[in-house]
């Protein structure tokens, strides 16, 4: 019994040892918080064109039946993020034939397409969520969040925030590959 | 001491006057204000996390204390609004982690660690009475004893 208990200490720093490792790994984001979304199929939702806007307003059906998975932003003319979202967005459509979808989360519709206006629209479908209820079908904390939704409309993938810079514009590729709705170029 | 005290109790006062909730969510019933508030103190912001959307200012925070009254207004009890809340942010939302098989160390990791103290600490007692529990002395060392302090009582009269 001794014999055991001096083992004791050891045993001790290696639990916490490895609860260090873990919690100081530079890739732990403390504040991430998983969705419940992710294979589950997208929220029941409809919601109307945004005012003054040529672009038809976005229902979950608008979601399915594509050929490939597609891809849902929620943006807003107020998120400044949103603004350098814009243009990897609109690349990933104009070079990569990405389909999008685009929710416009607690915006003025004057403000919203006058946004659109200034950078351009590469939205195929938008609606507006103006009192931010189907943002919370949605899960959301905040703008922008984008969604990759397969043919059937199971949830994906969900990132949260901007996918701006390097690093997040190659994980979100690679989310976009894995899920079949862009094909993986060797260049 | 006037210009200090007085200062010194609007300064304390002031973080009181600091409230989240806002006159125009609230609701009309009190009991049903009273329910909203006490759901409300349940569920994380998931913007400033670690807050309960009772007292964040957050945006989404504010969207789902109406979220929270519209439920309520509608005829939900205080269990149906939190279940619909968690449906569509999960567990994380959840101030109180649900007991499930994936929280089962967190919730049972105190429980354990107290009953392993008190296993050690009840050990360490009783050891220390079995040893406190010396064997009576004999009649010979009994008169030995006696002896010797009378030896040192007509010795030594000090």
């Amino acid at each position: 019994m001794k014999r055991i208990l001096a083992f004791a200490p050891l045993v001790i720093a290696v639990i916490f040892g490895g609860f260090f490792l873990w919690g100081l790994n530079p890739n732990r984001d403390p504040s991430e918080i998983p969705s419940v979304l992710i294979e589950q199929p997208a929220p029941e939702f409809e919601l109307a064109a945004v005012e003054g806007l040529q672009t038809p307003g976005l229902s979950r059906a608008d979601l399915t039946g594509h050929d490939r998975p597609i891809v849902l932003n929620v943006f807003a003319s107020w998120c400044v993020p949103c603004r350098a979202e814009h243009t990897v967005l609109t690349n990933l459509v104009e070079r990569d034939g990405i389909r999008l979808f685009g929710i416009n989360y607690k915006d003025k519709p004057k403000d919203a397409v006058r946004w659109l206006a200034n950078l351009g629209n590469p939205y195929e479908r938008i609606g507006s969520d103006l009192n931010g209820r189907i943002g919370i079908e949605w899960g959301i904390s905040g703008v922008p969040e984008s969604f990759i939704i397969g043919t059937d409309g199971t949830v994906l993938f969900r990132y949260v925030g901007p996918v701006v810079g390097d690093e997040a514009i190659a994980k979100f590729r690679e989310a976009l590959t894995q899920a079949g709705a862009l094909e993986e170029r060797n260049s | 001491m006037h210009r200090f005290v007085v200062p010194l109790v609007f300064m304390l006062l002031l973080p009181l006057s600091a409230q989240a909730v806002e006159p125009d969510e609230m609701l009309a019933d009190p009991v049903l204000e009273e329910r909203a508030r006490v759901i409300s103190k349940d569920l994380r912001c998931v913007v400033c996390q670690n807050q309960d959307i009772d007292s964040s200012n957050a945006g989404v925070a504010r969207d789902l204390r109406l979220l929270v009254r519209e439920r309520l207004l509608e005829g939900d009890s205080n269990n149906q609004v939190m279940a619909y809340i968690q449906a569509r942010y999960g567990d994380y939302v959840l101030l109180k982690p649900p007991f499930k098989p994936s929280t089962y160390a967190l919730w049972g990791t105190p429980i354990a660690l107290t009953l392993i103290a008190l296993l050690f600490g009840l050990n360490i007692v009783l050891r220390g009475r079995r040893k406190s529990a010396l064997p009576e002395l004999t009649e010979a060392e009994e008169r030995q004893v006696a002896k010797f302090i009378d030896n040192e009582k007509s010795g030594d009269p000090s």
